[in-house]
């Protein structure tokens, strides 16, 4: 009785977090489509993706672990990995695109770019 | 319950696919080149995502390994993507 009991309440919890990541995943792809700027677009890119394939990485070992019984560490890494290497290309890839010339999306032209401003005084 | 995860991850492989698509727009459309680099790097974690639903959709344990090479190859191929953007080259020497 108790075991079934577990067992349904994990398959509960690996169905909220694939629901849960796979809703990340579609919101950061449509934060790519309808942002107006490459460094708004990183936003949106970094943060919602990394969310949701944490989700999905933990649906995904918890599956596992209930029905083969494997504690699968490489699952867990990759979500270790993702939360590493995200922010640092994100990082590269503004600066890189700072550095070709692309101004910050302003509504009404006139947006502060303190960035541009600390380089000049450098 | 089975039936159940098996139809759910059915339904999130094809948001994650539609997801590929609409990504997949902005890398061909992308104004300005670091645009096309965001969206590549967002397919490659979606990709990731796809291969943890594979896994559970065929039970089976082989394909985490594909995982983790995803994600190192999508982080090297995005800092090097970045610094060619940013100077033209990948590897600089700071010699002459």
């Amino acid at each position: 009785m108790t075991g079934t009991t577990t067992e349904f309440i994990m398959n509960i919890l690996v169905i909220v977090f694939l629901i849960a990541g796979t809703f990340f995943v579609i919101s950061a792809s449509i934060g790519v489509i309808r942002f107006p700027d490459i460094y708004t677009r990183l936003h949106a890119s970094t943060k919602a993706a990394t969310l949701g394939i944490s989700g999905i990485m933990i649906g995904a070992f918890i599956f596992l672990y209930v029905e083969h019984q494997i504690v699968s560490g490489k699952l867990i890494l990759g979500i270790i990995f993702i939360l590493l290497t995200a922010p640092v290309s994100a990082h590269m890839i503004g600066r890189a695109a700072h550095s070709i010339g692309i101004k910050p999306w302003s509504q009404d032209g006139n947006t502060k770019d303190e960035y541009a401003d600390a380089l000049k005084d450098k | 319950m089975n039936e159940l995860i098996n139809t759910i991850a059915i339904v999130c492989m094809i948001v994650v696919t539609i997801s590929i698509a609409l990504l997949l727009y902005r890398v061909i459309k992308g104004p300005t080149n670091p645009d096309r680099a965001v969206a590549l790097d967002a397919i490659g974690i979606n990709l990731m995502g796809m291969a943890g639903l594979s896994a559970i959709l065929l039970v089976t344990t082989r394909l985490n390994d594909v995982i983790l090479l995803i994600g190192i190859l999508l982080f090297v191929g995005t800092v090097g993507l970045a610094k060619y953007l940013e100077k033209g080259v990948i590897i600089d020497r700071d010699d002459d």
